[in-house]
């Protein structure tokens, strides 16, 4: 809602200057989202006459003016402008004027000649961004009055940021209304004596869905001169509030509607046929829009129409083909209520933008409909003649207004503001609202206009908002003193983020939608979670991996000459599941570069399998973690894991496939992982074991077993073969090469043998080794090297 | 007397000959000079028979305080020695300690992450437990529970991605209310931290962005109470013990009284800047006391609890806080960016 002060001023007129208008609005609820003048500064800009218009002696295009300035002889003045007539008046700068921009008028000889001022455009004086000619001001003005006075170019323009409940504000007279109550100033409804009727509207209504349209109003007019211009006030007021003067009928009907927030809309009385239906439209009816867009009409849609069909959409937009035309002597002047909830979301559907059907789906004042009819029939009979006929009415089902019990003292707990009965009732009152006195509070009925106020919370906010809310003193409330909870057997997101960054890692957000075509390439189960209406079609699925914003972010640093990059996200992937989707939270990670930045100390080394297999093993915690071959369209296939923990598959690592890689053109492979977040929360509380006072002694054993053996296999073996006394086994060592037989690895065994209670003698130690290496030999058929 | 004087030379010979000894091997050519076998103290010793009887006493003592003399001299000369050889050795070692540490740096937390964080440390000394959400949200939880029915005009407010008629990508953090109250009874104080999603891409608006939700349920909560939850925690986060704020009366069809919170600008001081539109005045959240239309399909009696709930943007509170002068940033991952939040 945009609006100049100086028509608000017109309505209510408080003491204050506009910028404490604007937040007194602002803190009432009414944000006032800009105020700003409606011109630029300049000054010594007066209106001038062309008294005479010359060809300037030394130039085609200039001419030789003398202008009436009011004052002292006419002035001589050069000009260039292609519209100047004897005659005509238009802003002259006099000498020592300065103009927006800058410009200070000096006497000056422009080709040979004196000129004493200079004639102005609209955009010369900061009124308009561009402008063709002088700026011609109406011919009743004298030489020699300031401009800014004459066009009020003093005013301000407010423009209110409203939110959707208070709808009731989207015009003139609501402002004013609430910037009363705001300022205790009465408010002093527009006072408008119904124009003559000089004969009967012939065309009948008929309304077929009375819940949907409860008020429907309509008269014929004849206008004597439909061409008259709309008056120089009315269209100055349209254009400050943002509406483009067209032809005086439409230009009524919008300033009613700014004026009062009642939209109307006006027929070519010439171009309608029979009588009109207020009904919902039947399937497969189209109508062409007065915006010239043909609209498939659906069965939810309100129309008004006629013997032909639709030629309206009920309190959005009329039609073309019953459009009133500059030149229409005879209109139908619609002044109706239709229910917020049958026009709410059609506009949307339609993607229309229409004042009219912002307004009804918001709520309009039920009770305004005929004052808004009559003042638009007087606006039009005084600015073109004419005649009125009589107003066709049809009243259905209006909105109820129940009363609604206010408790004071509820009021008083809601707000925690120690506030008496008799100023509640004064600011409800202020507001316009009747109050009845009962026993335990107030019984307020809303008003007309307030399609907000239906239980008692609206009034609590009402009361709140009119004391102010900065009056409400800020206490925080008494709480319960409970301590939380704190699972020690749970770790935090954060922990394991905290993790990855001890290691190095950056953590990264990226999109949740992702490019199909990424997601194709980069998951082993493309996602097939699409959005209907994406932002850009490189956003349009819901990613099943985060491995795609890991790589674009890969690909982006690297082109910004990034070389070392170990990044991480967590965040959610989805997928289809039955009706709905699963939507699960997920870590992942990507290595890229050498295994530590360039350094002076450490030669330079790519990152591998295992660098990010440690960083993985870190994660999944104290839980039992196990890592196998398997098989994912984006990894290397012999590089590559699943990952599981405590016996359930949890995600993957590996080093990105050589394909893929040469698709994104990584010069070289990145290494990535991705894992369940859920699964990786749990851990072990710890629980003490006794440790040996005894000294441990140390065994190694190296054996060649075949190279196809996974050596977590056999480690896994040894351990679970629970030899007695044996306190840690590892692998310490793996060798192929000189001395050790194609098809054959070496494997190389720690092991610590300890006992809690005693020190164990050689031939226990001998026997624990040896059954050990039973194992290997009789699993593995390795041999002792 | 001649062989006290005797003695005195030979002990400052001793002397002497020892202070400009560096070497060990030198040193030991002088021990045995004067303590070897034949040296010239032990000649001394050997000589003691020789004297009168009464003489012997005297002159041994004597004998024996020069060797004792050279001993300590000649022991200390060899600690000198070691000494200055230790630290010849340890000159040799030592680095240059400017050089950098070896290893890897630390990464760092995305600063949309440290921010949520730092709103949730606060909210949880205060007992405010944190909940979390599904993202993609049914149309009845994110809209129709929170007392926004379809073609509402508050659903303009949301420019929502659907992924069908009755999904849709959450656009705020508030069904995460109804959901919370679903399975818990009052009182209750819980954060939502989470992702939301709207339709809108352009210097300011990301289609993706976090929002943190709160709610508190209890019988004595009231707007007074919600204005000093909020204001103490933007004065904690700030770390700006006198940071102006206001409430200005709003509207969220899922609260009644509504309102948007504004602080004093944390950049220019309330003093009027790029940041703040010139007015000294920031919006940072929207909060209100819950609308009894949430309230009473979850059984919830709101004569005897009343509820606030807020919503506030973690990006928005990350720029203030940080300095950060495009949104965008947040989500162009340049680790140039990103490595300055460390």
């Amino acid at each position: 809602m945009k609006f100049s002060e100086s028509w608000l001023r017109t309505w209510v007129n408080p003491p204050l200057d506009r910028t404490a208008i604007a937040h007194a609005l602002t803190m009432a609820g009414l944000e006032v989202e800009a105020l700003e003048p409606v011109a630029p500064l300049f000054d010594r800009v007066v209106v001038g006459e062309v008294i005479t218009a010359e060809k300037h002696p030394q130039a085609d295009r200039l001419k030789l003016l003398t202008v009436d300035v009011g004052q002292g002889a006419p002035l001589q003045i050069v000009c260039g402008a292609d519209n100047v007539t004897v005659g005509m008046k238009a802003p002259c700068a006099l000498v020592g004027a300065r103009l927006p921009g800058g410009l200070e008028i000096k006497a000056a000889k422009v080709r040979g000649v004196e000129s004493l001022g200079m004639m102005c455009s609209e955009m010369e004086l900061g009124l308009s961004e561009s402008s063709e000619g002088l700026l011609v001001l109406a011919p009743e003005v004298s030489p020699g009055q300031n401009i800014r006075q004459w066009l009020d170019l003093d005013d301000y323009l407010f423009t209110l940021k409203l939110t959707p409940n208070r709808a009731d504000c989207l015009s003139i007279q609501g402002v004013a209304r609430e910037l009363g109550a705001i300022t205790h100033l009465p408010f002093v409804p527009l006072s408008v004596t119904p124009a003559a009727i000089s004969g009967l509207t012939e065309r009948r209504v008929e309304v077929l869905d009375d819940t949907a349209c409860p008020h429907y109003l309509g008269r014929s007019l004849r206008l004597d001169h439909p061409e008259t211009p709309t008056p120089e006030w009315m269209k100055r007021r349209l254009l400050r509030s943002g509406l483009r003067p067209k032809s005086v009928v439409v230009d009524v009907t919008n300033y009613v509607l700014l004026e009062l927030g009642q939209p109307l809309h006006a027929f070519d009385e010439d171009r309608l046929q029979g009588h009109l239906h207020v009904r919902w439209a039947q399937p497969g009816e189209t109508l062409i829009l007065l915006n010239e867009q043909q609209v498939a009409l659906q069965p939810d849609m309100l129309v008004i129409a006629d013997q032909t069909g639709a030629i309206a959409l009920a309190g959005v937009m009329g039609g073309q083909s019953t459009a009133v035309s500059p030149t229409s002597a005879r209109i139908f002047l619609e002044s109706a209520f239709f229910a917020p909830e049958a026009i709410a979301g059609r506009a949307r559907r339609l993607a229309l933008s229409s004042d009219s059907a912002y307004r009804f789906e918001r709520g309009v004042d039920f009770s305004g409909t005929r004052l808004a009819l009559e003042r638009a029939t007087n606006l039009l009979l005084e600015i073109c003649g004419g005649e009125a006929c009589s107003v066709v009415e049809v009243t259905g089902c209006l909105p109820q207004r129940l009363p609604v019990l206010v408790r004071p003292e509820r009021v008083r707990r809601v707000l925690g503001l120690d506030l008496s009965d008799t100023v509640m009732a004064g600011l409800l009152e202020g507001l316009g609202l009747s109050l009845e006195k009962r026993a335990d509070g107030f019984e307020v009925t809303p008003s007309s206009h307030r399609f907000d106020l239906a239980i008692e919370a609206d009034f609590i906010e009402e009361i709140a908002r009119l004391h102010g809310y900065d009056q409400i003193p800020a206490v925080p409330p008494p709480g319960h003193l409970m301590m939380l909870p704190s699972p020690e057997a749970v770790r935090s997101e954060l922990d394991l983020a905290w993790q990855l960054v001890h290691r190095g890692y950056q953590e990264v957000v990226t999109y949740s939608f992702v490019d199909a075509r990424d997601e194709a390439a980069l998951s082993a189960q493309p996602s097939d979670v699409t959005l209907l209406n994406p932002i850009a079609s490189q956003m349009s699925v819901m990613r099943s991996t985060l491995a795609v914003g890991l790589i674009k972010t890969l690909q982006t640093n690297l082109s910004r000459k990034q070389e070392r990059i170990r990044i991480f996200e967590m965040g959610r992937c989805f997928a289809r599941k039955g009706q709905g989707f699963d939507q699960y939270k997920t870590l992942g990670g990507l290595i890229y570069g050498t295994r530590e930045p360039e350094q002076w100390g450490a030669a330079a080394a790519p990152s591998d399998f295992f660098d990010l297999k440690q960083d993985v093993e870190l994660l999944l915690g104290n839980g039992y973690a196990q890592f196998t071959v398997a098989k994912h369209p984006a990894l290397h296939p012999g590089r590559s894991a699943e990952v599981s923990l405590n016996g359930k598959s949890v995600g993957w690592l590996g080093e990105l496939h050589p394909r893929v890689t040469a698709a994104y053109g990584f010069p070289k492979a990145p290494l990535l992982f991705e894992l369940a977040l859920q699964p990786l929360l749990a851990r072990i509380v710890p629980r003490y074991r006794e440790t040996s006072r005894f000294q441990p002694i140390r065994r190694d054993l190296a054996v060649l077993v075949a190279d196809s053996i996974p050596a977590a296999t056999v480690l896994e073996a040894l351990q679970s073969a629970a030899v007695p006394g044996v306190s840690e086994l590892a692998l310490f060592d793996l060798y192929q090469g000189q001395g050790v037989a194609d098809g054959k690895k070496s494997l190389a065994f720690r092991i610590v043998i300890n006992d809690t209670e005693r020190t164990l003698t050689e031939a226990e130690i001998e026997s624990s080794v040896a059954a050990l290496l039973h194992v290997l030999q009789s699993r593995f058929n390795a041999a002792l090297r | 007397m001649i062989l006290m004087q005797d003695l005195q030379s030979i002990l400052d010979s001793a002397l002497e000959a020892l202070s400009a000894i560096d070497n060990p091997a030198l040193l030991e050519e002088v021990k045995a000079r004067y303590l070897g076998k034949s040296g010239l103290l032990t000649e001394r010793l050997k000589g003691l028979g020789k004297l009168p009887a009464e003489e012997r006493p005297a002159a041994g003592a004597e004998i024996n305080r020069v060797k004792v003399a050279v001993e300590t001299a000649l022991q200390s000369r060899r600690d000198h020695i070691a000494a200055q050889q230790l630290d010849r050795q340890l000159a040799a070692q030592a680095l240059d300690v400017s050089l950098p540490g070896r290893g890897s740096a630390n990464g760092g937390l995305h600063p949309v992450t440290r921010t949520l964080a730092r709103i949730r440390e606060l909210f949880h000394s205060l007992g405010f437990d944190v909940a979390d959400g599904p993202e993609i949200e049914t149309d009845a939880y994110n809209f129709t529970a929170l007392n926004i029915p379809q073609d509402h005009p508050a659903r303009a407010m949301h420019d929502t991605f659907y992924l069908d008629a009755s999904h849709v990508l959450r656009t705020h953090t508030s069904p995460m209310q109804v959901r919370y109250l679903e399975t818990r009874k009052p009182p209750v104080k819980v954060i939502v931290p989470g992702r939301v999603y709207r339709c809108d891409s352009d210097m300011t608006h990301t289609p993706m962005f976090h929002q943190v939700e709160g709610l508190w349920v209890d019988e004595a909560v009231t707007f007074s109470g919600l204005k000093g939850v909020l204001i103490d925690f933007m004065r904690q986060f700030f770390e700006q013990d006198q940071l102006k704020a206001r409430f200005r009366p709003s509207f969220f069809p899922f609260t009644e009284p509504s309102a948007e919170m504004d602080i004093g600008c944390v950049i220019c001081a309330g003093k009027g800047c790029r940041v703040c539109s010139h007015t000294g005045w920031l919006e940072v959240l929207g909060c209100g006391m819950v609308h009894p239309n949430v309230f009473t399909p979850l059984g919830i009696d709101s004569e005897r609890h009343v509820g606030f709930a807020f919503g506030m943007g973690v990006e928005r509170l990350a720029m203030l806080r940080y300095g950060v002068n495009d949104l965008r940033l947040f989500f162009d991952n340049d680790l140039r960016f990103l490595e300055q939040f460390r």
